[in-house]
Formats: C-alpha cells, sequence, structure tokens
C-alpha cells in the first residue's frame, strides 16, 4: 500500500522478534473488547431483545394484570398475604437469569457454529478464552441491566414492594451471581447439542420452557405434585427460584418450600455443582469448527 | 513432472499429503511448494479435494498422513502466534451482520499486533460508501469484499482465497484483482482456489489442477498443460464448406496459405489460441476419460 505501510510493518516485525510474540493484545483486552461487541450485537438482535431480555418483564406484566382480581397470595390460613405480582416477581428474576445465560448462549452460540461465524473466527488469532470472556461478560451485562430492569418495572408499574433489608439483598445478590454464572456455562454446554444452527432454537426453547414450568416460574411450586417438585430439583432454575424467593419473599413464606426452610445451602450446592458441570462439558465439547465431520 | 519450487524458504509445503474419509481418499498424494511472495492458484472440479486440501492448510482440518509445513509450522499444531500470520478468506459465510463494516474490520483488528488501518482497507475493497452500513444490508458481492477485507486486515504473511470473487460484478472483479496485485507488491503470499480460469491466469505466478485427489499438473499460468496443449488452432471453411481445424506453431503461414490456395479470405477464419479455461478443460476430460478406461479394465 503506502511507504509508511512498509516502515510499520518492518518496525512491528522488529517488535515481535523472530516467533511473531510480545505486541499481539492479550487474552484479556481482547476479551474486553468481545464483551463490548458482543453487548452490541446482543440489543441489536430483535429475537434475543424479546425472547430473552424482555420476556420476564413481559410475563410478570402479564400475571400482575390477569390475577389482580384473584386477590393476595397467604402462606397459610389467615397469614398476611401478598400480591400475585409480588410472589411472582422472584420467579421472573430467576427466568431472567436462565433465559440470559441458558436459552440466549446456546442459541446464540450455536447459530454461530451454523453460519460460519466461528469458523471464521477459528482462522483468526482470537484465543477462545477471550471468546468465553466475551460471551459470559455479555450475559452478565445484560442479566443485570434485565433484573436492573424488572425490579424497576415492578417497584413503579406494579407497586410491588421491594425489600427493606440488607440481607435480603446481600441474597439476592450472591444468588443472582452464581445463577447467571452457571446459566452461562450450561448455555455454552448445550450449544454442543443442535446439530444445526437452524435448529437451534428448536432443540433448545423446549427445554428452558419446560424447567420454567415444573420449577415454580409460572405455576406456584407448593402447589406442584411432589413427583413434579422432585424431578425440578434436580435442575438449577428449581434452586435459583427458590433463592430468590428466599431473597424477596417475606420470611413466613418459608413453609411453603419443600422443606418448609429456605435451604440456601442446598441452593449453593445446586447451582455450584451445576456450574461444574456446565464448565465440563463446555470444556470437552467446545470446537470452532466440528474438525473432522 | 517436478512438482516443486526450489529453496527452502516455501511459504507452504506438502509431501505425500493424504486424506480419507472411511477408506475413500479426498486426498490422494500430493506434493507441493509453494515460495513466499509467490501467488499460487488450485484449479480443481468441486469434489476434486481442493478445499480439503486448503482446510488442512488452514489448521481446519487433520491429515491422515503426509508431512505439512505452513509458514514453518505443522498446521495441526498451529497456535495463536501463527494464526496471525494467516488470512483466510472462506466460502460463502452467512454470519446474520448486525455490525457495520466500520465495526466489525475494528473488531477483527484488535485480534492482531499491527493490523492495518481499517479506513485504509475498506478503501481497498472499494466499500467507503458502505463503512456505516451494517453487514446484513450489503448485497452478496459487497459481503463477499467484507469477507476479503476481514482476510487482509491482520497483515497477513500469507493469505488464503476461496472462491473470493464469487457474485461480483466484472467491473468488482477487476478492482478486486488489482486489490490482489497490490497485496502481491507488498510481498503478500497468496493461495487462490477459484472456478474463474481467467482469474487465476490473471493472477496466479503458477497453478496446480487438482483432478481425483491428486495434482495433475502444476506450472507457470503460461506453463500449464504443457507446449502441446497450447499449440494454436487455425479454423475456417473449405470451398465445400466443410469446417476445417488445423494445429499449427505458425499460424500466420497456414492462413496466409490456405487464402492463396483458396484465392481469397477464407470463410469462418479462426486463430485461436488455447486459454488456460480450454487447456483446463482438455485435462479434466483427459482425466475423466482416464478413470473410465481403468474402471472398464477392472470390469
Amino acid at each position: 500500500m503506502s511507504e509508511t505501510t512498509t516502515t510499520t510493518t518492518a518496525a512491528a516485525h522488529a517488535a515481535r522478534g523472530s516467533h511473531g510474540r510480545a505486541t499481539r493484545p492479550g487474552m484479556l483486552r481482547i476479551g474486553a473488547s468481545r464483551i463490548a461487541y458482543e453487548i452490541k450485537g446482543y440489543f441489536r438482535s430483535p429475537d434475543a431483545v424479546f425472547f430473552t431480555f424482555l420476556f420476564p418483564i413481559i410475563m410478570l406484566g402479564i400475571f400482575t394484570a390477569a390475577f389482580s382480581a384473584a386477590g393476595d397470595i397467604q402462606p397459610g390460613p389467615g397469614a398476611e398475604g401478598i400480591s400475585v405480582g409480588a410472589y411472582y416477581l422472584p420467579g421472573m428474576l430467576a427466568a431472567g437469569m436462565l433465559l440470559s445465560g441458558v436459552q440466549n448462549l446456546a442459541v446464540d452460540i450455536a447459530t454461530e457454529k451454523g453460519d460460519g461465524t466461528l469458523k471464521r473466527l477459528g482462522g483468526t488469532p482470537l484465543s477462545p478464552v477471550s471468546y468465553f470472556l466475551g460471551k459470559i461478560g455479555q450475559v452478565f451485562v445484560t442479566a443485570v441491566l434485565q433484573a436492573g430492569l424488572l425490579l424497576l418495572v415492578s417497584a413503579t408499574l406494579f407497586g410491588i414492594a421491594l425489600p427493606a433489608t440488607t440481607d435480603a439483598w446481600l441474597t439476592f445478590a450472591w444468588v443472582f451471581v452464581l445463577g447467571v454464572a452457571t446459566s452461562a456455562l450450561l448455555g455454552i454446554a448445550l450449544s454442543a447439542l443442535p446439530r444445526s444452527g437452524k435448529s437451534a432454537t428448536a432443540v433448545v426453547i423446549p427445554i428452558v420452557l419446560v424447567l420454567q414450568f415444573i420449577s415454580g416460574v409460572y405455576l406456584r411450586f407448593n402447589i406442584l405434585p411432589e413427583w413434579m417438585q422432585n424431578l425440578a430439583s434436580v435442575f438449577p432454575l428449581k434452586w435459583m427460584a427458590q433463592g430468590m424467593r428466599a431473597a424477596f419473599l417475606p420470611d413466613d413464606f418459608k413453609v411453603l418450600e419443600q422443606n418448609q426452610e429456605w435451604d440456601l445451602g442446598w441452593v449453593a450446592i445446586a447451582l455450584v455443582a451445576w456450574l461444574v458441570i456446565g464448565l465440563v462439558i463446555s470444556r470437552l465439547t467446545f470446537r470452532w469448527i466440528r474438525r473432522d465431520a | 513432472m517436478d512438482m516443486t519450487a526450489s529453496g527452502t524458504d516455501a511459504a507452504v509445503r506438502i509431501r505425500g499429503l493424504r486424506k480419507t474419509y472411511g477408506g475413500v481418499a479426498a486426498v490422494d498424494g500430493i506434493d507441493l511448494d509453494i515460495a513466499r511472495g509467490e501467488t499460487f492458484a488450485l484449479l480443481g472440479p468441486n469434489g476434486a479435494g481442493k478445499s480439503t486440501t486448503v482446510e488442512i492448510l488452514e489448521g481446519y482440518r487433520l491429515r491422515t498422513a503426509g508431512e505439512v509445513s505452513v509458514l514453518g509450522i505443522d498446521p495441526a499444531h498451529g497456535d495463536l502466534d501463527w494464526k496471525a500470520r494467516l488470512g483466510i478468506v472462506l466460502q460463502s459465510a452467512t454470519e446474520s451482520g448486525v455490525y457495520t463494516v466500520r465495526e466489525q474490520l475494528t473488531h477483527f483488528g484488535r485480534f492482531f499486533a499491527d493490523p492495518r488501518d481499517v479506513d485504509e482497507v475498506i478503501a481497498a475493497v472499494g466499500l467507503q460508501e458502505k463503512a456505516g452500513t451494517r453487514i446484513s444490508k450489503l448485497s452478496g458481492g459487497q459481503r463477499r469484499r467484507v469477507d476479503v477485507a476481514l482476510g487482509i486486515i491482520g497483515r497477513p504473511e500469507l493469505l488464503f482465497l476461496d472462491e473470493p470473487t464469487t457474485g461480483f460484478d466484472p467491473e468488482a472483479r477487476r478492482e478486486f484483482w488489482n486489490l490482489i496485485r497490490g497485496l502481491k507488491a507488498e510481498g503478500t503470499t497468496i493461495l487462490l482456489t477459484t472456478h474463474y480460469l481467467d482469474e487465476a491466469a490473471q493472477l496466479g505466478d503458477r497453478a496446480g489442477i487438482i483432478l481425483g485427489g491428486r495434482l495433475v499438473d502444476v506450472g507457470g499460468v503460461d506453463e500449464l498443460g504443457g507446449r502441446e496443449a497450447r499449440v494454436p488452432i487455425v479454423r475456417w471453411r473449405d470451398r465445400s464448406g466443410v469446417t476445417r481445424e488445423v494445429r499449427t506453431e505458425a499460424p500466420a503461414e497456414l492462413v496466409a496459405s490456405v487464402a492463396r490456395e483458396l484465392g481469397g479470405e477464407p470463410a469462418g477464419l479462426e486463430v485461436i489460441r488455447p486459454s488456460l479455461e480450454d487447456i483446463y478443460l482438455q485435462l479434466v476430460r483427459a482425466a475423466e476419460a482416464e478413470t473410465r478406461d481403468d474402471e472398464e479394465a477392472l470390469a
């Protein structure tokens, strides 16, 4: 191209030395730029914005409107109740975590595998570590925005009282961070399942939807049959929802849980276990391309 | 036939390359050297083993047997530093394209130590007016130019171009060829696979033809097929209206003698110098005939 180009090339070669090392940006720096790039891409995809970002907010709106005349939900006869909206808010927060992580990344990465995005990236010096930092960073940022918006809308539009104690917010914080991390890794793991980019939504959405129905997001967990409660307990969403109920519902409501306790210890154990499972599967299954299909 | 370029400074060195899928050989013993700074065109029909060979060189596929070295590294063990020295333009990518041309190039440039200037690259592929447009809104040919731009943003030492001008209009192809000549002048080694024989003739220093997983011919783009295949053809109609065709190294002499004999302008006179495309098609047909003979001999 120009003379200056030639000079800079020579200078860069000299800086790099004979092995081409040294000046290529580090994995973390590229990872940070991936996060910004992924977030921009997320908000430019109408599907992602509607079905993962806004979905819990819309669902809470529908529940609040549909059951507004049904009266309060009480933990027991004669006890003080809370509005339907207030009861369902923790479940919607948990659903948001699941959608932002599992549904978003499983569909996103499977699609990228199908449309050639991953193949192209695999031909560049992008480290898979930077790629996943970008994905997980995108999940965290969008999940935080989603939860923030959900809480804001709940407090303002739906008139739901938010917790006033530091303890409740601390519980919310750790359940949220652990739940989102687990969700993100399970999303990466699940992206290996669809055989093509086109089938991604058809494979992923039913799984996520069924989980939401059996884990106490759309249906009150305590009215589900015991076998369904036990089945749901195998999967992480039930524990995210339970953790969120512990943070957001009055303490009396713990009698509606399976053990009449919030069982936050079990919430942590279940989520960490799924985090490790997600990590191991992701590590074992991820390839830029199916190298020898 | 000497299929190898001289020197130890080869950008690509292939010896006895084989790739089998379930016992069937897609690549069946290829030897090839591509020198640094050279533009090599790899030709061949679909399914001949072209893409498999190139994808082995790019590190996307693992070989079954043979030795391969790309920029001094075995592609099966190429690390990120090695990838930073390559530029890969794959066949048709269909990404959702939610980023603008400039955003995409800026982002990909960040992966490299010393990327080219984004605006310079956008200008080089002729997309200045589309720099702020989302890739999904571009035409097929324009998207292809983005692919090429992404392939060169990292200032590669070796550029792989797989069917780069599919979907280009004639003018865009000419512009693209100029871009490639510019890269070549900078010393970039280029491995081009293409269906357009005129493209190979325009850009290639040498070309190779792959048929049935084997490299059946390698040579300068003006030597391929040997002298015999390049002998000009003179064609005319004689007095009785029958088309005559003669291959000769001295077409002018022949035309003059035919004109003398006929006592005037020969009807339907043509002097044809076989193009790379003609030679390529001859080779493909010859190879197909050979396979048929082999099959008949076996049967």
